[in-house]
């Protein structure tokens, strides 16, 4: 047998040692977008030393200092706090609620594409796949464009003032987020395991119990946790709107110019949002 | 077993990876299926473990034309088929046991499925078929933190509890070391032949198939050129099997030139040449 030469140099390194032009161009795109924004969106320092800007400012902060610690106002908010928290942590569950069976329509690796579905027609993929799938799809891109504040406004009107229209508009905004976000890990599984499970007849839900979902669930886990973070600042957005909880004593507080009670009500969102920062980044930690 | 008659598999892109294959295997044989990268082998065993549908011709499992089968004995077909792949088929996340027991799937309902992640529904099942790959002791263990080889026993082990008539394996070795592919194609080779199950392998590796398979068939372009006892695979047959493929061909020179790596580390089984 002929003995095979030995690659030339230029045979082992083909190609392309020509870099690709596209990062040269991209950065120069993004800094021409930055720049064009910088001029459309206004933005001027300088209007911070026109007329009174700074004295409005001077007086905000004066009036914020010290910060309202009496003990009756501290047991006043000790309620809204504890709303704020509970419409977080309900909205959540909802959006999850929401989101598991919306993000599994909107899979298409479950729905109409890849392996499990070599064997349909066309026709039926596309009616049993692909118009459920693309609803679903619709529906959580309707359920996150529309801001969770408008939300809250709508349903402050549907079942009137409240924590409830605050849970309802993060259960519906973030159960959009959550869905999209959902279908995307599950198409992201490495995908060997599912076609080995199903070649040894496991049933489609068999391929979901023991590919699907061990190797989604941490990230699954770890992304609606960051979501409940996300919550808790929402949720006080929302009181402004009269959906309850620390956002609503906010917006009280700043009409009637009180505002050594909004600092110590700042202070007491930073303490929530912290603490919950704390809890999941620990939860993610031991999940990993 | 299986009959093959004509059988072409054209892709979604055109590509044609199969044809027109025609092949009998008997049950209880043991086959090796050899060839250069591309020649086809993966298509082929996606098509014998019926995840894949044949463009043209006829594929008949068990005497069943498999076209005809409906979904639910499409799937009874299917867990009479045990399939090793190359390397990452199984959950890194998941404990030995899961993905042991994961060769209940075919038998399990759902909710005995879902009930056996919370408690393994047999662990002592599973247990077994590990001792008998020689990993006892990794029960509980989680998958990920096994080494290469191992994950390889574990997914033989799974194969054991599926309990099928014909083992398939797509490369089982080619991402392990040459002493450990000894090992683990004569652990399935002795496993299979106490079983009386039917055997079909890819193999990188020409020389484990001239080893230790009584059966060799030499695929290329989606054709098979031979079909012989290895004896009967001449120098000429494997040079042309593998004609253009650079890698492939040292190997093969090295093969020829007597360097072979594997030398006679494992007797071959009773009924099995030489």
């Amino acid at each position: 047998m002929a003995r095979i030469p030995s690659a030339a140099p230029a045979d082992r390194f083909p190609a392309s040692a020509r870099r690709s032009r596209f990062p040269y161009l991209f950065t120069a795109v993004f800094a021409a977008s930055v720049l064009y924004s910088l001029r459309a969106a206004q933005v001027d320092p300088r209007r911070f030393f026109e007329g009174d800007a700074l004295a409005n400012v001077a007086r905000f902060v004066r009036g914020a200092l010290p910060p309202e610690l009496s003990r009756e106002f501290l047991g006043l908010m000790l309620r809204p706090a504890l709303e704020t928290v509970q419409i977080s942590v309900m909205g959540t569950a909802i959006a999850v609620l929401l989101g598991i069976p919306l993000g599994l329509l909107a899979t298409s690796s479950l729905m109409w594409r890849g392996v499990l579905h070599e064997r349909w027609s066309r026709a039926g993929r596309f009616l049993l796949g692909f118009v459920p799938y693309a609803l679903a799809r619709a529906v959580l891109s309707v359920f996150r464009s529309i801001p969770e504040y408008v939300w809250a406004f709508m349903f402050v009107r549907a079942v009137g003032l409240g924590p409830f229209p605050g849970v309802l508009a993060i259960g519906v905004a973030y159960g959009g987020m959550l869905g999209k976000v959902y279908s995307e890990i599950l198409e992201n599984v490495n995908p060997r395991p599912l076609e080995t499970l199903h070649a040894a007849g496991a049933s489609r839900l068999g391929v979901v119990l023991y590919g699907l979902v061990p190797q989604a669930l941490p990230t699954v886990v770890a992304y609606t946790l960051y979501r409940w973070e996300c919550a808790i600042r929402a949720s006080a957005i929302l009181g402004f709107v009269g959906a309850g909880g620390l956002g609503q004593q906010i917006e009280l507080s700043m009409r009637m110019f009180q505002f050594n009670e909004v600092l110590t009500l700042l202070a007491v969102l930073f303490v929530l949002v912290a603490a919950v920062d704390f809890a999941s980044a620990r939860i993610r930690a031991r999940l990993a | 077993m299986y009959e093959l008659s004509g059988i072409r598999k054209v892709f979604a892109d055109g590509s044609v990876a199969l044809d027109g294959i025609s092949l009998t295997v008997g049950g209880g044989e043991h086959v090796a299926f050899i060839g250069p990268s591309g020649a086809g082998k993966t298509t082929l065993v996606r098509l014998l473990n019926l995840t894949l549908r044949p463009t043209a011709g006829t594929l008949v499992f068990e005497g069943q034309d498999v076209s005809a089968l409906s979904d639910a004995a499409l799937r009874r077909a299917r867990t009479r088929i045990g399939t090793i792949y190359q390397q990452q088929n199984l959950v890194g996340r998941l404990r030995v046991v899961h993905n042991v027991l994961a060769g209940n799937l075919g038998r399990w309902s759902a909710l005995a499925a879902a009930a056996s992640l919370v408690r393994p529904r047999s662990a002592g099942q599973a247990a077994s078929a590990l001792e008998q790959v020689g990993i006892p002791e990794k029960l509980y263990a989680r998958t990920d933190e096994l080494s290469g080889g191992q994950q390889q026993r574990v997914a033989i082990a799974r194969v054991l509890v599926q309990d099928p008539d014909v083992i398939l394996a797509d490369e089982p070795v080619s991402s392990v070391d040459p002493s450990l592919a000894v090992t683990i194609v004569s652990l399935l080779r002795e496993l299979s032949h106490e079983r009386r199950k039917t055997l079909l392998v890819n193999l990188h590796s020409v020389e484990l198939a001239l080893h230790y398979f009584p059966r060799v068939v030499g695929i290329r372009d989606g054709r098979v050129r031979f079909d012989l006892a290895p004896e009967k695979v001449s120098g000429e047959l494997l040079a042309e099997l593998y004609a253009g493929h650079r890698d492939e061909e040292q190997a093969l020179e090295r093969f020829q030139d007597g360097k072979n790596p594997f030398g006679g580390a494992c007797r071959p089984l009773p009924g099995f040449g030489a």
